[in-house]
């Protein structure tokens, strides 16, 4: 851990102790800097803005009512993001009782060899056109379009940037699972915004295929 | 000393791996001697890190307008303290 961390998960602790002791007003400036993470992790769940907003509000409140039970045994961080995946799976299972996971296309495919389209070249699209509205939609598509066992480990690992141990804690799953459904989700990314973002729409031409397949 | 060489195929599937550091040094190094020498790999691994680059910049999910404020009016409604755990 490094001093600016250990720094920050002390005053964590303080924070909620301080919470803890009665002073609700607090609890804002503890989850605050954290606020973005727990509704993209809504968001990349319920996938409606409206849900996800519910979703986050309801991972905050609980996260309230369960704070005296926070141990500190993984970064407050963590634990709301966590209890944030929890009430998104929950709101998706109320909302379509009857789909069950285990028939989602992924899982069934995960042995399987991934072959990447074949573009020549990469021309690289810069973070800064995602403060184009049409760009950043599109990689948000793109995300949603992935089915929930990549997306959901795309979003822990490349969004929030957890480590590999923390994602398998959240999801339940191995290692294994989570680096071959994080490898496979950024190749189905690639693959699916390639073209799009800076061949098609901005340039004006399509990539250039070297191989038939 | 030598390096065996590796396909296309054993480099796409661990492309991700390499990207994040989660390779031994030794398939690193052979990947980096197919790169240098594969220009679709090199594409492959460009668009890869290009791709972690933009979901992973904070501005991708942007938080709907007053969404704070509203989280903000939740929590002072809730009860002073949480309960004892």
């Amino acid at each position: 851990m490094s001093a600016i961390q250990s720094q920050s998960r002390t005053n964590e602790a303080y924070l909620i102790k301080r919470v803890c002791d009665g002073e609700r007003e607090v609890f804002y400036e503890l989850v605050r800097p954290y606020e973005r993470m727990v509704y993209a992790t809504a968001i990349s769940i319920v996938k409606n803005p409206a849900d996800a907003e519910e979703v986050a509000q309801e991972a905050v409140l609980k996260a309230f009512s369960k704070l005296a039970s926070f141990r500190g045994e993984s970064k407050f961080s963590t634990w709301l993001i966590q209890i944030t995946y929890n009430e998104a799976k929950m709101k998706l299972r109320k909302a379509r009782p009857n789909l069950y996971e285990s028939i989602d296309d992924a899982q069934q495919n995960e042995e399987g060899e991934f072959w990447p389209k074949d573009y020549a070249d990469w021309r690289p699209i810069p973070s800064e056109l995602l403060e184009e509205n049409e760009i950043r939609q599109a990689v948000q598509d793109a995300i949603s379009s992935l089915s929930e066992s990549y997306r959901e480990v795309l979003i822990l690992r490349d969004v929030q940037r957890l480590s590999i141990k923390e994602t398998m804690t959240i999801l339940g799953i191995s290692e294994g699972s989570v680096k071959t459904r994080l490898h496979r989700a950024r190749l189905l990314l690639r693959d699916s915004l390639a073209p799009g973002i800076d061949g098609r729409w901005i340039k004006r031409q399509p990539y250039r295929k070297v191989r038939p397949w | 000393m030598t390096t065996i060489e590796i396909s296309c195929v054993e480099v796409w599937r661990e492309i991700s791996n390499y990207l994040d550091g989660e390779i031994s040094a030794d398939l690193r190094e052979r990947m980096e001697k197919h790169f240098s020498a594969c220009a679709h790999c090199t594409a492959v691994l460009d668009g890869t890190r290009n791709i972690i680059g933009l979901v992973g910049d904070g501005t991708l999910f942007q938080m709907p307008e007053g969404f704070s404020k509203r989280l903000y009016a939740k929590i002072r409604n809730l009860p002073p303290s949480p309960p004892r755990g």
